[in-house]
């Protein structure tokens, strides 16, 4: 039933409840529900409501500015766009990296991808996993779960700063770096920075495989709401490498239909636009890209991220992470591989996958070395394609004669996931909302169900309780019939107007 | 007792050959006047107005103004670094200083010398001005968003370069501006070369030899290893 809650015949009949601000860190995300006087859904939007304008003040700039300039489009993942625009730019200047740029950059990028997973899964959502999707607001934030489990509070906070340190290391700074540059890097690793992170890193890995049974339990001990929630079919997307294992770095499109037929297979992604559009709404900043093939964005939706790319790959190219995602694919018949919530579990993998990586990486002398830079042929048109943590993340650029970038597109996870996140909300408000009085703790169902896929829209929503919240319940003559406030504090209140 | 010609700076002795300015003489003695549109190597015009300095309780500017016996000179005063703090901020604002996606950025003078006079915030509000960027030419590109009019790259090509490749023109607070010497007005049309002493004596972000931007790591640049203050003293 994907758009059987987009739109409403009678909106104007209709109560409407609002959830804004979703976030307040990357864009300004808020929910709006219509229901009708039985309480009944009738339709359920998530809009991205404010515009960024990066694709077009970046034109006129100098190309080797940009991979520096566009990672300010975020601070939870600014390796990500800081990467893809390298990449793009690697095209630009005809590079071929050496293998010491390369390998500096995963290692930045399986930083990144550590310290964002380790970020969305302990701070962000461990609590909603933790207390319970409906628990009392004050102690579900990582201050609440620091007093109740203290150990795994830790864990999470000295695994992001492991991969923090990682991108320090390679990138100069743990936000907005500079580290990667059009045809390689600025730097490689020195040995004291290598001996460094050598010293921890197996206790990273053993702390990230950790995490994965922890939601594995969770799973076990939740197994019929955990697989239920916010469940949909969807198409799928993501890069893999040439014999089809998980690559987060650089690789070939995959895209599989619901049913897991394949719709194309290590498709060069320079040439993205042959297999996918992006569409527009008028009720939302964000596009809805779809897959050409499937002819409009109501049939060839898709969604990206860790839970497509670890059922998608058919292998993941380290050892203790590929057997956990077996696992994952064999647990209870596969069920949790369809579920919104299996987007945790298979981020947990890929976190031990980034551990492991890391850990590979730092033994490979190659990130010593001192061949940093290449170039060759100049070219016009660069496209840079990478797996951010949030999924997919495509950068594409044109370059005129004179250096300065004359047109981009930035297509970037949320995006992909757009329709995803919207599905996902509307199957969560029918189970939950439908019928029902709203409350604050029903309501953060949809915030949990936002939750799994990008922090980028939630992750303001666990700043210790901080988000502010005003949801009010208007009656189709204009008459408010309830309002639940959130203050700064994390304080509830209801200001309910007399009957 | 020396017969040496000396003044004080902030309370202390500092000699100077008869001719030399008061920056000149402090420079030579290694300390540090804060200053902008100053450069050892050329003539000072005393625009920037950073290295102004109390004479005997005048405001003068040390670059302009001769080292002379008696004199009692106050520099790092709280007094004069507030003023200073204050022209810095209206530098800020009324060019388009982003620093963070900035490649001169920790080899920029006038970032530097706002990290050491403490400045934290622009303070005003910003004009953000329409400027050009001048990428015609192959190997240099003019960012003017940047441009603080000191005119080091006017005098640069003129007396060391002999091209008059840049000329200051225009009039008034938004329209003074550095104007390139050739028919289109761009500087792809000049004989400009990257290796010209004009190429290198930007102060900030505007000369910038192209595709080279943030080849050095942070912990490397110029200003990562010691303040402005430091380095610019030990000129």
């Amino acid at each position: 039933m994907p758009f059987e809650l987009e739109t409403a015949p009678h909106p104007e009949k209709l109560k409407r409840v609002a959830i804004e601000p979703v976030s307040r860190v990357e864009g300004h995300g808020k929910v709006t529900i219509l229901l009708d006087d039985a309480n009944k859904v009738q339709q359920v939007r998530l809009h991205i409501v404010e515009f960024r304008g990066f694709e077009k003040f970046i034109e006129g700039r100098p190309y080797w500015e940009v991979p520096v300039m566009v990672q300010r489009l975020c601070g939870i993942c600014p390796v990500s766009h800081h990467l893809a625009a390298s990449k793009a730019m690697d095209q630009i200047v005809g590079a071929t990296l050496t293998p010491t740029a390369e390998k500096i950059r995963r290692l930045m990028h399986y930083g990144q991808i550590l310290q964002s997973h380790a970020l969305h899964f302990f701070h962000l959502s461990s609590p909603d996993l933790l207390f319970g999707f409906g628990s009392d607001v004050a102690t579900r934030n990582i201050v609440g779960v620091a007093a109740a489990q203290p150990e795994i509070a830790k864990m999470g906070v000295l695994l992001r700063k492991y991969g923090q340190e990682v991108i320090r290391m390679t990138a100069g700074k743990r936000v907005h770096g500079t580290g990667s540059i059009p045809g390689g890097v600025n730097k490689s690793l020195y040995a004291e920075e290598r001996a460094a992170l050598l010293k921890d890193i197996y206790q990273m890995v053993a702390w990230s495989r950790d995490a994965v049974q922890m939601i594995k339990g969770l799973f076990e001990q939740n197994l019929e709401q955990y697989n239920a929630f916010g469940r949909f079919a969807a198409h799928g997307m993501g890069l893999v490498r040439a014999d089809g294992a998980m690559d987060l770095y650089h690789g070939g499109l995959r895209a599989r239909r619901a049913d897991g037929s394949t719709l194309f297979d290590h498709f060069d992604y320079g040439r993205y636009w042959d297999v996918i559009t992006e569409d527009v709404k008028s009720w939302s900043y964000m596009k809805f890209p779809f897959f050409n093939a499937l002819k409009n964005s109501d049939e060839g939706w898709y969604r990206v991220g860790p839970l497509t790319r670890v059922t998608q790959s058919d292998f993941i190219p380290t050892p203790l992470a590929d057997k956990e995602r077996q696992e994952f694919l064999a647990f209870d018949n596969g069920s949790a591989t369809g579920a919104t919530l299996g987007y945790h579990w298979a981020r947990m993998i890929e976190m031990l996958h980034a551990a492991e990586s890391i850990k590979d990486l730092l033994h490979d002398d190659d990130i010593s070395g001192r061949e940093l830079m290449a170039t060759g042929q100049r070219q016009e048109r660069g496209v840079g394609v990478i797996e951010a943590p949030r999924g997919t993340l495509i950068h594409h650029y044109r370059v005129d004669e004179n250096d300065q970038v004359i047109r981009a597109n930035l297509i970037v996870s949320t995006t992909h996931n757009n329709q995803a996140m919207n599905e996902a909300i509307r199957v969560v408000a029918k189970q939950y909302l439908d019928g029902k009085e709203l409350t604050e703790g029903l309501l953060n169902h949809i915030e949990v169900a936002i939750r799994c896929f990008d922090p980028c829209l939630s992750c303001a929503t666990h700043a210790l309780g901080q988000m502010p919240l005003d949801v009010e319940l208007v009656a189709a003559d204009g008459t408010t019939l309830d309002r639940v406030l959130r203050d700064m504090h994390g304080v509830c209140l209801r200001d309910s107007p007399p009957a | 007792m020396s017969d040496q010609n000396t003044f004080l700076l902030d309370g202390e002795e500092i000699p100077f050959v008869p001719g030399q300015t008061i920056m000149q003489a402090a420079q030579a003695a290694g300390k540090y006047i804060p200053h902008l549109c100053w450069h050892p190597e050329f003539k000072p015009h005393g625009s920037c107005k950073l290295c102004t300095v109390k004479v005997n309780g005048r405001f003068g500017s040390s670059c302009t103004m001769e080292a002379a016996t008696g004199q009692n000179v106050e520099n790092r005063t709280q007094e004069l670094d507030d003023k200073r703090r204050t022209l810095l901020q209206l530098l800020f604002v009324e060019g388009n200083h982003f620093c963070p996606s900035c490649e001169k950025s920790g080899n920029c003078l006038l970032q530097a010398t706002a990290y050491d006079l403490g400045m934290m915030t622009p303070h005003f509000d910003h004009f953000y001005p329409d400027r050009p960027v001048d990428a015609s030419h192959p190997d240099v590109m003019l960012d003017f968003n940047r441009c603080i009019l000191c005119s080091l790259c006017v005098q640069a090509s003129e007396l060391a370069d002999k091209k008059f490749v840049f000329v200051m023109g225009g009039r008034g607070m938004r329209g003074r501006k550095i104007i390139i010497n050739s028919e289109s007005g761009k500087l792809g049309d000049t004989d400009f070369a990257v290796g010209d002493r004009a190429a290198s004596i930007c102060p900030v972000g505007v000369i910038l030899r192209k595709r080279v931007g943030f080849a050095v790591p942070y912990g490397e640049r110029t200003y990562d290893k010691a303040p402005g203050s430091a380095l610019e003293a030990a000129k």
